[in-house]
């Protein structure tokens, strides 16, 4: 039943079935990227060793940072449907999110690093 | 211009109390805006990990080395089993958006299929993390060893394999001549710890009596790797064979508590700093607690389903809220598996 009191912005997401074989197909595409980037992921960390000074240890690094984003991308995008929500509404969700983050990260680990400057020199 | 207005107020364009400048309903906003605040919690939790590792100033475990075991295969296996676990929750989720998928189309017993696919997998995963918790907690054979000079090494290498324990003096339980059998190596462990190995090898058992230890194959001692530098040795420093074998079992018959520590508590690990078992306890513990809550709630909703309350209402959009936070469980892990397994 249709309600009058409130919009019912639930029923927007109906479709129907043909509609929702093309979902479904995106679903199963998503499935298979993450599957792969996860395996692709344990064997690069199973056959390079972790090593600070190599330069193929540092790239693989970074590609598992980027790898981690895009995996965080698709299950957002996606599976969680921020993709067809409304602009404004995916923006007030990701944007001060990232900036926080960016900010908490560059401190921290810039402040653990002059913590482990001066554990090391005194 | 003052004292009329000017302007009537077009009703289209207002919100009229009931429009959503989002387009979304109220409860699926409320549920974004708690994830975001969830997501800052746990984004706080990973960056206080990423501070204490560039801090420390020894060597940060390789999650390669420290997760390298499968149930009834021993190990030899890096990361495979936490792999299958990521797997478990991505199919688990995937599960989830095809039960909201079913919703958007009010087919209720395609709702009702993969609601109960991802409760299953929601189970699997907590038994999952069960077992390497407790995988975790027990630790290796040789566990991890404080050297004289006060430096901390991981010992690679197999433990000995026991015949029995021989009483040779009488504690509160046990009788002189009384032959133990049952649970030996971790028993010896459990000694090794105290440091209730004596000089001449043999152990004080729990109860005060003192054991002679008929091994039927003794304990290799392939290396040690300096972990921590001390007084005499430098990180990274290797030491190996009988030099090795020597060293370790000085520290075992030392006769003091913790100069060997095996698994891991609050207190120590066997693995790498205090902290790092810590953070394994509390980031996967609390992800851990965030699927057990998600198994929950979709088990109610669950039952929803079933009752067809969301089918009289017209939408399954209780469904979807679930899943948001289904899914948000399973995008926390990608983001653990990666920063405390990985890198």
């Amino acid at each position: 039943m249709e309600r009058d009191d409130i919009v019912e912005y639930s029923l927007e997401t109906h479709h129907d079935e043909a509609h929702g074989k093309v979902i479904r197909k995106k679903i199963y595409f998503v499935t298979v990227l993450l599957t792969v980037i996860t395996i692709v992921e344990v064997l690069l960390g199973a056959f390079i060793k972790q090593n600070a000074d190599s330069m193929a240890w540092i790239t693989v690094k970074w590609s598992f940072i980027i790898m981690t984003l895009i995996k965080a991308g698709y299950i957002v995008m996606v599976f969680m449907h921020l993709g067809d929500e409304k602009k404004s509404l995916r923006n007030i969700i990701l944007i001060p999110y990232f900036i926080f983050m960016a900010y908490l990260i560059f401190i921290a680990l810039n402040e653990g690093l002059a913590v482990n400057n001066s554990w090391l020199t005194y | 211009m003052a004292g009329h207005t000017t302007h009537e107020i077009d009703s289209a364009a207002s919100w009229k109390g009931k429009v959503s400048p989002f387009r979304t309903s109220y409860g699926k906003l409320m549920m974004w805006f708690f994830l975001v605040s969830d997501a800052l919690t746990f984004g706080g939790l990973l960056v206080g990990y990423g501070f204490i590792r560039h801090a420390y100033t020894g060597k940060w475990p390789i999650g390669e080395e420290v997760f390298n075991s499968l149930p009834f295969l021993g190990h030899g296996y890096p990361l495979v089993y936490v792999a299958l676990m990521t797997f478990l929750l991505i199919i688990s989720s995937v599960t989830m958006v095809l039960a909201v998928e079913a919703g958007h189309r009010m087919d209720r017993k395609g709702v009702t299929k993969w609601m109960l696919a991802t409760i299953i997998g929601g189970f699997f995963f907590l038994g999952s993390q069960a077992w390497e918790w407790s995988h975790f907690i027990h630790g290796s054979e040789l566990g991890r060893v404080q050297l004289h000079d006060g430096s901390l090494a991981y010992v690679h290498g197999h433990g000995a394999k026991f015949e029995s324990f021989e009483v040779v003096t009488a504690g509160a339980h046990h009788h002189v001549g009384d032959i133990i059998t049952d649970d030996l190596a971790h028993e010896y462990n459990h000694a090794v710890a105290a440091g209730h190995v004596l000089a001449d090898g043999s152990i004080k058992l729990h109860d005060g009596s003192i054991a002679k230890v008929n091994v039927k194959e003794v304990a290799h001692i392939d290396e040690l790797i300096i972990r921590e530098a001390g007084g005499e040795y430098a990180l990274d420093h290797i030491i190996k064979g009988e030099e090795a074998a020597r060293l370790y079992e000085e520290a075992v018959r030392a006769g003091e508590a913790n100069r060997v520590v095996f698994g891991a508590n609050l207190q120590q690990n066997e693995y790498g700093p205090q902290q790092y078992a810590q953070f394994f306890f509390f980031i996967t513990g609390f992800h851990g607690f965030h699927v057990f809550s998600g198994v929950i709630i979709n088990i109610l909703i669950f039952f929803g389903v079933l009752r067809g309350v969301y089918h009289s209402r017209g939408h399954y959009e209780m469904v979807e809220k679930t899943g948001l936070y289904w899914h948000f469980v399973d995008l926390v892990w990608v983001f653990v598996f990666t920063f405390f397994y990985l890198v």
